[in-house]
């Protein structure tokens, strides 16, 4: 601990695993995701855990079930393709309210897609993915020490709420090289896993891990309880960053790696005189509605950029709510975009805002 | 005066769902009374399939899990990996294991985990309503494969015990009946063989159990009995298949 260490994006993750307290993984191989597996693979016999390169994404989302009804902290990783396999497994999870973690290093789709960075799972991991009224808390880091920081954070709160947890990065993220340092950043009071499946002589009475619920009164009880669960995640869990935001005119909103671009962008054209800011969700559910919100008053418009056909922007419109222009820039299919394009669209969108 | 009959104590006592002439009871309870015997009730997690089964959380006394369609062997293997002096059993149906389950089932046998699977082969898809089931027998009449099944169009039923028994990662593997009373007794002693193998941490073990559905398959629960040995017998022969101490048998 303390020490910073060079890494690559997908080790890094794989070891912040290890060091919340993560002694389960299953694994199977996709690109750009590999080397997330293969670390753990090397990592787990050396801490007396366990990997399992399971026969499908499908089995290794079912093993994470049953070693997070088990009580352990569990996790899985996969890129765009697995993660669709995983989603029945993910909609089960949340049913069930199992702790869990998963890693999606997003590549470009639809269907195969290419093996390149994209963000074209926004939808998918915010609104839903697998069947049901349920949420996941969807973390996008933009670096790989907020990466490894979240990971930690989200075995936490997969704890604290019960409820499967998402870690969206994309190809550059996981195949880029970083300085990390390992730190816990906060330390909490977690729930004792009384419901985990033991063995009854580890604990009174006996315990069901189940999503199923035949009656309907009892099901839509059930709901209600997590929507309840999903609300306080929503008044709790909200986080961004906000970068020359205070004067800005026009605000990019930009999440993950190509909010780390935008940055560069915002950077030469605030040299340039240009008042320009960022606003960088951090989770993408629940939406940092409260924190863009407030900067809805004083901009003149907004730019949402993303490597996709648009998905984030619509979450950005419900809470400009016509109030000012939001506008689009997306790059997709593995095209990432530049400095230069995103500032170039910038002054578009203040050309037509003055 | 002594009591020579009772319910099982790792059986809930509870009223069950299944239909009159069903032999899923039957099976519960031999289950329940090997756990009973080998007094491993408390170390036991179980995994509920989807199918006729999917409500077996409620009737065992010990920790259950309950999985998605096919992936028990997936979910018992979690399981397993985290408590493993713990005794994880699948509970799983024919189109649970045989058809949406395929892959789970076989590569938790191949990786020779050390859990144990009862599988219940009605030949035949129950909740939904009788539909056709990659063990429904050839010629046989379902919901959809009215006209009886056709081997030329609809293939060839899957043979589970055999075909797991040429992996090298079980450990035990048989096909037993509770059609009649002598066969029940075989049944009781191949399941209470495969948890023991599971105790001594010797792999993977599987029991088929041949199972009637006379609701979904129009008969009278004696008539499904008969069915039993006229049809299924034939077809599925019973025997050990796979037994590492004794060496493959038949």
């Amino acid at each position: 601990m303390g020490e910073r260490v060079l890494m690559k994006g997908n080790e890094a993750i794989g070891e912040a695993a290890i060091q919340a307290g993560c002694r389960f993984f299953f694994g199977y191989p996709i690109t750009p995701q590999n080397e997330l597996p293969e670390y753990m693979s090397r990592r787990m016999p050396q801490v007396e855990g366990t990997f399992v390169q399971a026969e499908s994404e499908v089995a290794a989302i079912n093993m994470v079930y049953g070693a997070a009804g088990a009580g352990a902290r569990a996790m899985t990783s996969s890129s765009s393709p697995g993660i669709s396999l995983k989603q029945e497994g993910i909609s089960y999870l949340a049913g069930a309210e199992l702790p869990a973690v998963i890693v999606n290093i997003v590549r470009g789709g639809p269907g195969l897609g290419s093996i390149q960075p994209s963000q074209g799972d926004y939808f998918q991991a915010v609104k839903g993915g697998g069947h049901g009224d349920y949420r996941l808390l969807v973390f996008a880091p933009a670096n790989l020490q907020e990466a490894v920081d979240l990971v930690t954070e989200a075995f936490d709160l997969a704890d604290l709420y019960r409820n499967p947890v998402l870690i969206l990065g994309d190809g550059l993220l996981g195949q880029m090289m970083e300085p990390v340092e390992f730190r816990k950043l906060q330390s909490r009071e977690l729930p004792p896993k009384t419901w985990a499946t033991t063995g009854m002589r580890h604990h009174p009475g006996k315990n069901i891990v189940n999503s199923l619920v035949l009656d309907a009164p009892g099901l839509e009880k059930h709901n209600l309880h997590l929507q309840a669960k999903y609300a306080r995640m929503q008044r709790e869990e909200q986080r961004a960053e906000m970068l020359h935001c205070e004067d800005a005119e026009v605000v990019i909103v930009a999440y993950g790696s190509t909010a780390r671009i935008a940055k560069t962008a915002v950077a030469s054209l605030r040299q340039a005189g240009v008042k320009v800011g960022l606003f960088r969700p951090i989770t993408l559910w629940p939406f940092p509605t409260m924190a863009l919100g407030q900067l809805v008053p004083q901009v003149k418009a907004l730019l949402t950029v993303e490597m996709s056909a648009g998905q984030m922007v619509e979450d950005v419109r419900l809470v400009v709510n016509g109030a000012k222009p939001v506008h689009f820039y997306g790059r997709m299919g593995g095209m990432v975009p530049t400095p230069e394009e995103i500032s170039a669209e910038c002054l578009k969108v203040i050309g037509g805002a003055r | 005066m002594a009591k020579v009959f009772a319910r099982p104590e790792s059986l809930v006592d509870m009223q069950s769902h299944y239909c009159p002439g069903c032999t899923h009871g039957i099976i519960h309870r031999l289950i329940a009374e090997v756990m009973d015997e080998l007094k491993f009730t408390d170390r036991a997690i179980g995994v509920a399939p989807v199918g006729c089964a999917v409500l077996g959380y409620m009737y065992f006394a010990c920790d259950m899990q309950e999985a998605a369609h096919g992936r028990a062997p997936a979910v018992a293997t979690g399981i397993k990996r985290v408590v493993p002096d713990g005794v994880v059993f699948t509970y799983q149906g024919d189109g649970d294991l045989a058809s949406i389950g395929c892959a789970e089932i076989v590569h938790a046998a191949a990786r020779g985990e050390n859990i144990t699977t009862i599988f219940v082969n009605n030949g035949i898809y129950g909740m939904t309503g009788g539909q056709m089931a990659p063990t429904t027998l050839p010629g046989d009449k379902t919901s959809t494969s009215p006209y009886g099944r056709d081997t030329r169009k609809q293939g060839f039923p899957i043979k589970v015990a055999e075909m797991l028994s040429t992996l090298d990662g079980p450990a035990y593997i048989a096909r037993v009946s509770v059609h009649s009373v002598p066969n029940i007794v075989r049944a009781r002693r191949a399941i209470k063989k495969a948890f023991e193998y599971q105790i001594a941490g010797k792999g993977f073990t599987l029991v088929e159990v041949l199972s009637t559905c006379p609701t979904n398959w129009g008969l009278t629960p004696l008539e499904a009995l008969d069915k039993v040995t006229k049809d299924m017998l034939p077809y599925y022969p019973l025997g050990e298949y796979k037994d590492v101490e004794a060496g493959a048998k038949k």
